[in-house]
């Protein structure tokens, strides 16, 4: 870890030495153990504060619309394909951004290391390439990082940045298919257990926002859920109203959403936020063959069509 | 008009103004008789159906919707009709993968000489919103909200 982030600042330094980008955004240590923030970094004498461990979190490309500033960014798998969909949505010009891509193994649940560890309080945390040690007063462990990653983590197929200007550290293997084990299990359910899962599920929603806010896609100057005139959807927290909500943000995201999971990691009160979103990613890549983030030339799935797209559903009275 | 007491399903449809709209017309004017469940909204393409106008019309306690649009290859403005059949699939799917009966929202075409598929095609999908019985899932109940109940006591 101490190798990447000395890689990433060096690659800071020189960016901003040679004056090729105003701001790096990347991650810096948190005040707490097992915690990371983004970082904003303008001088070269504040490179140091630069830091990479097993949780930078955080989808930094949110950070990227409306910059005025040419920035170069920190990009892990889904932070590259993030920047690809808005660079094709035209909300960041590719000229302006550097992506310093960093193969990813995956980012670790701060959450479920936290109960693991649970009632003791640690202190302290260091990660030695597979294994986190854990400090606290009384004790120390040793934990296998590769089984506290986060949900998202797990299932995705693309650790490395798909696009970059400069890449740290080395190429990853890249997993097999996602196969959509979850989706299927869950599309076996009957409707009637369906719709009670997800509705105990959006009934836990407060309409914080915070899956919004925290999704490098969601960057409308208006969004649906405050737009008044017409005010499409009801702003309190209904049952109905709260699964409409999540069933048109996932909507609204179809064929862009690039699985970084930053909305269900931003969620307070722990939604199953994703499995509306990866329903979606699944239709798209079975139905149009599309995949969000990998390319830059070919067209969103939604601002397309082929003659022979799917008829299935159409009804034939 | 429905029997008082006995429930009718209400069903709301948006027609597209070149083709569904004017076979709708056309069946009128044939006189072919098909149920009269159907409230028929017209806009100018199917292209122009947003999901909101679909959440939103099973939010305020319609039992079914349904859309209709030209034959593909025979839209109005020529391609309105292939993008909203990508919207409607993506959008159908994900209906029925959150628990919202198969039924409830359904998809078709009807070019504006065929009053008679428009006839029949109201007719099935009367009868299966009819089977289904009221809609529950997504309608938007009256508030009986923490404010009233400690307003009363």
């Amino acid at each position: 870890m101490q190798q990447l982030t000395n890689e990433i600042r060096a690659i800071a330094r020189k960016l901003l030495r040679e004056k090729k980008v105003e701001v790096v955004i990347g991650f810096e240590r948190g005040s707490m153990p097992l915690r990371s923030r983004p970082c904003f970094i303008r001088k070269e004498e504040e490179v140091n504060r630069l830091f990479w461990d097993g949780f930078c979190e955080n989808a930094l490309a949110v950070y990227l619309p409306k910059r005025k500033e040419r920035a170069a960014i920190v990009a892990k798998g889904c932070d590259s394909r993030a920047v690809v969909e808005l660079i094709k949505e035209k909300q960041v010009q590719r000229d302006r951004v550097i992506l310093i891509g960093v193969p990813c193994r995956g980012m670790v649940d701060r959450s479920r290391i936290e109960s693991s560890a649970a009632p003791r309080r640690i202190l302290e945390m260091r990660e030695i390439e597979d294994t986190l040690i854990l400090r606290g007063t009384d004790f120390e462990e040793t934990l296998k990082r590769s089984e506290f990653l986060h949900e998202s983590c797990k299932t995705c197929t693309h650790p490395n940045p798909v696009l970059h200007d400069v890449l740290v550290s080395e190429w990853l293997e890249e997993k097999n298919e996602d196969p959509f084990a979850d989706i299927q299990t869950f599309d076996a359910l009957t409707a009637e257990e369906r719709w009670d899962y997800l509705n105990k599920e959006v009934d836990k929603c407060i309409r914080c926002y915070a899956c919004r806010n925290a999704c490098p896609l969601c960057y409308c100057p208006e969004c649906f859920v405050d737009a008044s005139l017409p005010q499409w959807i009801g702003k309190s927290i209904d049952s109905s109203d709260t699964m409409i909500f999540h069933l048109m943000r996932a909507y609204h995201l179809a064929g862009r959403c690039v699985s970084c999971g930053a909305c269900e990691r931003a969620c307070p009160v722990g939604v199953d936020i994703r499995k509306l979103n990866r329903k979606l990613v699944k239709d798209v890549k079975d139905l149009f063959g599309y995949e969000a983030g990998l390319n830059l030339e070919q067209t969103s799935p939604l601002a397309t069509f082929r003659p022979d797209d799917t008829e299935s559903f159409i009804v034939n009275p | 008009m429905a029997e008082s007491g006995k429930w009718e399903p209400k069903i709301l449809a948006f027609l597209c103004n070149w083709c569904s709209y004017a076979g709708a017309d056309l069946a009128g004017t044939s006189r072919i008789q098909y149920p009269p469940n159907v409230r028929i909204i017209r806009v100018p393409c199917s292209g122009r159906v947003s999901p909101f106008f679909i959440l939103s019309s099973l939010q305020k306690g319609v039992d079914g919707v349904l859309v209709s649009g030209c034959h593909p290859g025979e839209c109005h403005y020529l391609t309105g009709n292939y993008s909203a059949r990508r919207k409607f699939a993506l959008l159908k799917s994900l209906l029925e993968f959150a628990g919202v009966e198969e039924s409830r929202v359904q998809f078709s075409w009807v070019s504006a000489s065929e009053g008679a598929r428009f006839a029949k095609l109201i007719e099935k999908v009367t009868a299966e919103i009819r089977e289904l019985g009221p809609s529950k899932r997504l309608v938007k109940t009256p508030h009986q909200g923490v404010f009233h109940a400690t307003a009363n006591k």
